[in-house]
């Protein structure tokens, strides 16, 4: 029997104070796949992946996760198919009040019976596999923004999931932060999670780390395929986006 | 905006406001059942909630009894009822004074905090990090402080209570020269027990309306930090009207039920 998409999204439609945000996108997001959303500011990236991972609500439309249509299910029953994902928000969003450790360690505590040494050892192996070591005590406020970001890919990885959501991952990071996250990215790919959707607006960090690229455009797909294929594609707005014409829509 | 226009705004507001606080309300109780408890950030509420405000519940509440007190053994003494003084003093505080003033003044203190809390959480996006790690953010972040407050809010009351009764003890014994055994037997003879446990009894329900109310202004907080402080403020102000609103209905509705007669 085939495999049900890791993501699969029908027709479906987001409108904010009568701004319609998506207009009817659909995408399969299939195992082992890294797909890039690519777009100029604004134009429903964020919004997309947070309706991804279920935790906004669409107004039309049906969206799977795991083969499970998720408009239909409460908050309490998302819960433990949000545990199978991880969630790389833009801000990094720790936990404010908790150390690089706890906010790592957080994910752990909350849904596994590990002990607090193998505990210890998960939360310092993610931490250098982020190139973090050392940093436990630190926290967030004392942390430079690539390493905040790092630490909420370390968090977002503890559990080990199936699936990962990055928001942005390199914006407002310097060329070499980027690199090292964009290296990161890459890695995970033959290594803790193979399956993951990438939104992001800078092409070259795409191009680094997806196999499957899609380019949004007013509400809709203007293109998908492979990296190679995006780049051919002869629609007016893609080109204008890859030549760096759309960004700041 | 003309007039129409603008209460036509306010009205829809006020609608979807209540419409939320009953919402989480419904949520919180159908949470209450599910796993898992935490009851360790249970006790910390109890620690943050209750034993930071017991000193000013406890000031708030012997003052008032003094004033009590004051007014009324002034005013009695024109009738040579002097030493009625405690009972007046002690129906006034366990059935509305303590109650309430505690809900007023703690409550505040402890929903502009809630408030604060959840509403730094809820525009630096830690709420929605919460849930994308798969954490059941209502069990986690508002069921916890409901149950805390259900537990603080009648203890502080049945301590301001007795503070206050003390409070006015001291105006009654020490300035009017009411003797200390008319002042207490007084107290003993004419009020009941329904009279502190209608009181206490009103304070449960305050205590889930302060929680409730900063708890849902918190999670709706829009517009990063001064939206922040707008919801920090309001949380204070609905606060109190609420408690004062619930106090008016809880009194009719205890008469009602424990004095049919009156």
């Amino acid at each position: 029997m085939r495999e049900a998409p890791v993501v699969e999204l029908r027709g479906v439609w987001k409108t904010f104070d009568h701004h319609e945000v998506l207009r009817g996108v659909s995408l399969v997001l299939p195992k082992g796949t890294t797909l890039a959303v690519m777009g100029g500011s604004g134009v429903g990236k964020t919004v997309l992946l947070r309706l991804c991972a279920g935790l906004t609500r669409p107004d039309a439309g049906e969206i799977r996760l795991f083969g499970a249509n998720i408009e239909q299910l409460r908050e309490e029953a998302m819960l433990s198919l949000r545990r199978r994902t991880g969630f790389v928000f833009q801000s990094a969003a720790l936990f404010d009040s908790l150390s690089v450790f706890e906010n790592v360690a957080y994910p752990l505590r909350e849904h596994t019976t590990l002990s607090e040494g193998e505990i210890t050892e998960r939360v310092h192996r993610f931490l250098s596999v982020v190139g973090l070591p050392g940093t436990d005590s630190l926290l967030p406020a004392e942390l430079s923004g690539g390493m905040k970001k790092r630490v909420g890919i370390a968090r977002a990885l503890v559990l080990e999931p199936e699936v990962v959501f990055f928001d942005e991952p390199t914006a407002g990071l310097d060329p070499t932060n980027a690199r090292v996250v964009g290296e990161l990215i890459a890695q995970l790919r033959s290594g803790v999670c193979d399956t993951a959707i990438v939104v992001t607006h800078d092409v070259e960090f795409a191009d680094m780390v997806s196999d499957q690229m899609a380019i949004l455009h007013d509400g809709r797909f203007e293109a998908t395929g492979t990296p190679e294929e995006v780049h051919r594609s002869t629609v007016p707005a893609v080109q204008a986006f890859l030549a760096g014409e759309l960004r700041e829509s | 905006m003309t007039a129409g226009n603008y209460l036509r705004v306010q009205g829809r507001q006020t609608l979807i406001w209540y419409g939320g606080l009953g919402l989480l309300t419904a949520q919180v109780v159908r949470n209450l059942a599910l796993p898992p408890s935490y009851w360790r950030v249970v006790l910390q509420e109890v620690d943050r909630m209750g034993v930071r405000s017991v000193l000013v519940a406890l000031t708030a509440a012997v003052f008032t009894g003094m004033v009590l007190a004051l007014q009324s053994a002034v005013n009695m003494a024109r009738f040579g009822a002097e030493n009625y003084v405690g009972p007046v003093v002690a129906l006034s505080i366990l059935r509305e004074l303590g109650p309430v003033l505690t809900a007023i003044l703690v409550g505040g203190k402890v929903a502009s905090g809630i408030t604060a809390e959840l509403g730094s959480m809820k525009v630096t996006e830690q709420i929605d990090a919460l849930r994308a790690i798969g954490v059941n953010y209502v069990k986690k972040l508002i069921v916890p402080r409901v149950l805390a407050a259900l537990f603080v809010f009648p203890l502080l009351t049945i301590l301001a209570d007795f503070v206050g009764l003390l409070g006015g003890m001291l105006i009654a014994v020490f300035e009017r020269h009411v003797d200390f055994y008319v002042y207490w037997n007084n107290i003993f003879y004419w009020v009941t027990l329904r009279d502190f446990l209608t009181g206490v009894g009103k304070s449960f329900f305050f205590a889930a309306i302060i929680t409730l109310v900063g708890c849902y202004n918190g999670l709706s907080t829009e517009g990063g930090t001064e939206g922040l402080g707008r919801a920090t403020t309001a949380t204070v102000v609905e606060v109190a009207m609420a408690v004062i609103l619930a106090d008016f209905f809880l009194t009719k509705l205890f008469l009602f039920l424990f004095w049919p007669q009156t």
